[in-house]
């Protein structure tokens, strides 16, 4: 997408609120430090970078809240719902970030102003909870990938996004330990949760590849964006000895749905947004 | 590794496999900072120690309450019986003297 969001600029307001965005707050713009990346065209190419990481947390983050209230356990409701809270934050980071490169809006409005075709987070994200196996071989995927991610990240020459990637890969490593861990033991549970996570793996293997496109190579170039190809061995590596240790097959290699970075989405996303961006649409400036 | 030599390597584990309401009760202590004891905070159920671990995580340090998790199974406490309480318990009713409240303390003296 091109950024070109159909917004009032009094709302550039309010994405001054979090730390890290706009002049005199203890991360200013990265100007001068990414040469390559100067001008509108590097400012747009940058805001698309942050939109997507934003978008991949805040949809994950509201796909986990799906689980509030509903989990197998009470324990397991707070765990997801830990989960969901750190991923909904860096996607409010990330999305202000974008707000502000593209110089209108704020997170608020990138979050429940955009529909379906604008979104640009990875279909693994979007994907359904099913059964608590399919949840939890998402998350781990998903938050194996985004460690790895958050790490080089967080040396970004990008301040904003160093900043917000160094922050949460404390909670994205997290994320990823605990999901292993259940990966494990469900695998190497029963007959039962192990036909479940064999289904599951199935089911969400073929937008694996999706996580390892590479972005804009003027911003890897600059050291702003991550070069996600590189990323794939350590992946592999990590996600093939869980898998092993939770008695699971890895899936064999698939033909890869992708798109969502273009905002070609599986028809799953629609109905996660009716829900997410409700309450705003129809009651605009809602405050409690 | 198979499930069973996995759960030895783990330590504590969870007997029954069948399912949510067999998961074993876990007692959790909690270090609110460097310096303090851990206090009993609740309990947790979970199905072996290191998940028991997270879920205290989960569920006790949401609002950064603490630097430090104990958990123990809630079977391995050994209670005192509350048929015995009056025999345990009431004949310190009356000693007062062992609270250390009967000493003069200089001026000038702060904690001690």
């Amino acid at each position: 997408m091109d950024g070109a969001l159909p917004l009032p600029a009094p709302l550039r307001s309010a994405s001054l609120s979090l730390a890290g965005e706009g002049e005199g707050l203890p991360f200013p713009e990265g100007r001068g430090t990414a040469p390559e990346a100067q001008g509108e065209g590097g400012a747009q190419s940058r805001a698309s970078y942050a939109l997507h990481l934003g978008d991949d947390a805040l949809i994950l983050g509201q796909r986990l809240s799906e689980w509030c209230g509903h989990a197998p356990a009470l324990e397991i409701d707070l765990s997801l719902a830990n989960l969901a809270l750190d991923l909904v934050g860096q996607a409010t980071s990330f999305l202000a970030h974008a707000a502000a490169l593209q110089g209108q809006g704020d997170a608020d409005a990138l979050a429940f102003h955009r529909d379906v075709l604008d979104f640009t987070n990875c279909l693994l994200v979007e994907q359904p909870n099913g059964d608590f196996a399919q949840t939890i071989v998402r998350q781990f995927l998903f938050s194996t990938w985004q460690h790895l991610l958050y790490q080089r990240l967080a040396t970004s020459t990008d301040p904003t996004l160093a900043a917000i990637a160094a922050k949460g890969v404390k909670e994205v490593a997290y994320h990823a330990e605990v999901s292993a861990d259940w990966v494990i033991r469900l695998g190497d549970g029963t007959p039962g949760s192990a036909a479940r996570m064999a289904a599951a793996l199935d089911w969400h293997w073929r937008f694996v590849d999706e996580l390892f496109a590479p972005a804009d190579p003027a911003l890897v170039a600059a050291g702003i964006a991550v070069d996600a190809p590189a990323l794939r061995p350590a992946w592999d590596a990590r996600v093939a000895a869980v898998l092993a240790e939770a008695n699971l097959a890895t899936p064999a290699a698939r033909r890869a749905v992708t798109g969502g970075r273009r905002g070609h989405h599986s028809e799953h996303l629609g109905h996660l947004l009716a829900v997410m961006q409700h309450l705003p649409r129809s009651y605009p400036g809602a405050v409690w | 590794m198979g499930a069973r030599s996995r759960r030895r390597a783990r330590g504590q584990t969870c007997g029954a496999q069948s399912g949510v309401k067999d998961w074993p009760l876990w007692e959790v202590f909690l270090r609110a900072r460097g310096g303090l004891s851990h206090r009993h905070v609740g309990s947790v159920h979970a199905p072996d120690a290191e998940l028991a671990v997270r879920h205290a995580r989960d569920t006790y340090t949401r609002r950064s309450e603490g630097v430090s998790l104990w958990v123990v199974p809630s079977a391995a406490i050994v209670a005192s019986d509350p048929g015995q309480a009056a025999q345990l318990f009431d004949p310190a009713d009356d000693k007062v003297y062992r609270h250390p409240t009967f000493y003069t303390i200089p001026d000038g003296i702060g904690h001690i």
